[in-house]
């Protein structure tokens, strides 16, 4: 058992500890915070994977960024719990045995027929790179070379992502005071100042 | 000398591959378990996309072709928009019925 091994056996034991307590803790905020362990665990498999750029990206995108973000919307929202577990019993079996039937063929073929049949075996062109080989210099040439139309894309996707996000959640309150940005442009220099006709003596 | 780095332990492609199909295996059991519970729904949605990435990128390092790994870059995007998305559309329903109970969310049905 090398090293290699020994690391992969106790990051998948964490990745898959923590994703069985992502979905049976009782509390939404617990979810979310096995969900961060599930992801950490999960980018030192990647590192295992020599995918250093993607582990720290899936680190401090996805932990730093997304479960935070789950995290606010869990504790803004008021969750009553026992009416969230409703079902949970009733639904335990079903749930299992789906979940182990599609377990069963997806570890069938990469198990005991993907060697022969998929030909997974033959697939085994790993090579360890040395330490100058960075992942991050190979990844970044062909992601604006060859892939440079699909980054625009990506980078489409999020800006629809944050016009719907705050078109969704934005509320204008009717009573509160606010600036008018447009009318504030448009205004005259004859609405800005009033003279009113006044008698000074009459005031005294 | 033992050479530490070489990848002659027992661990290969169908370790990895095992390993997303049981996380994927395990968010479908979420998704029938949890099925009141929206916020855990949208977890178990971005932990059957981590399953995903995995099997990525190990067949990216197996084959030994960095393209997997862009098409992870790809995904990790697309789940952030959905992420974030589905979250606001999450706060709006919950501002006009002050609840998530998703069998509240038939609406559009009547």
């Amino acid at each position: 058992m090398t090293i290699i091994d020994f690391l992969f056996f106790l990051f998948a034991s964490g990745t898959i500890a923590s994703a069985l307590g992502v979905v049976a803790s009782k509390n939404p905020v617990h979810s979310a915070l096995y969900l961060v362990l599930t992801f950490v665990s999960c980018a030192a498999i990647w590192l295992l994977l020599e995918a250093e750029f993607l582990a720290i990206t899936l680190v401090l995108v996805y932990v730093g960024a997304v479960m935070v973000l789950f995290l606010f919307v869990v504790m803004m929202l008021d969750i009553k719990v026992a009416e969230m577990r409703e079902g949970f019993v009733s639904y335990l079996f079903v749930g299992f045995l789906i979940a182990f039937m599609m377990l069963a063929l997806m570890v069938y073929v990469v198990g005991p027929v993907g060697p022969d049949v998929m030909g997974i075996a033959a697939l085994d062109n790993a090579t360890r790179h040395t330490a100058e080989y960075s992942n991050t210099e190979a990844l970044g040439e062909i992601l604006y070379t060859d892939y440079v139309l699909a980054f625009e894309i990506a980078a489409i996707i999020l800006l629809v992502a944050i016009i719907a996000a705050i078109s969704l959640t934005l509320r204008r309150r009717p009573n509160t005071k606010h600036q008018s940005p447009a009318k504030q442009i448009k205004v005259k220099s004859d609405e800005r100042l009033k003279i009113i006709d006044s008698d000074a003596e009459e005031l005294k | 000398m033992e050479a530490v780095m070489s990848d002659t332990g027992m661990v290969g492609l169908t370790s990895y591959l095992t390993l997303g199909a049981i996380l994927f295996a395990i968010s479908v059991a979420g998704i029938f378990l949890n099925r009141k519970n929206i916020v855990v729904l949208l977890m178990c949605i971005e932990l059957m996309l981590l399953a995903a990435n995995i099997n990525f990128i190990a067949f990216s390092y197996y084959l030994n072709d960095l393209s997997g790994q862009v098409f992870v870059f790809f995904i990790l995007t697309v789940a952030a928009a959905e992420a974030a998305i589905g979250l606001a559309i999450l706060i709006t329903f919950f501002r006009t019925r002050h609840t998530i109970e998703i069998d509240d969310l038939a609406a559009l049905k009547e």
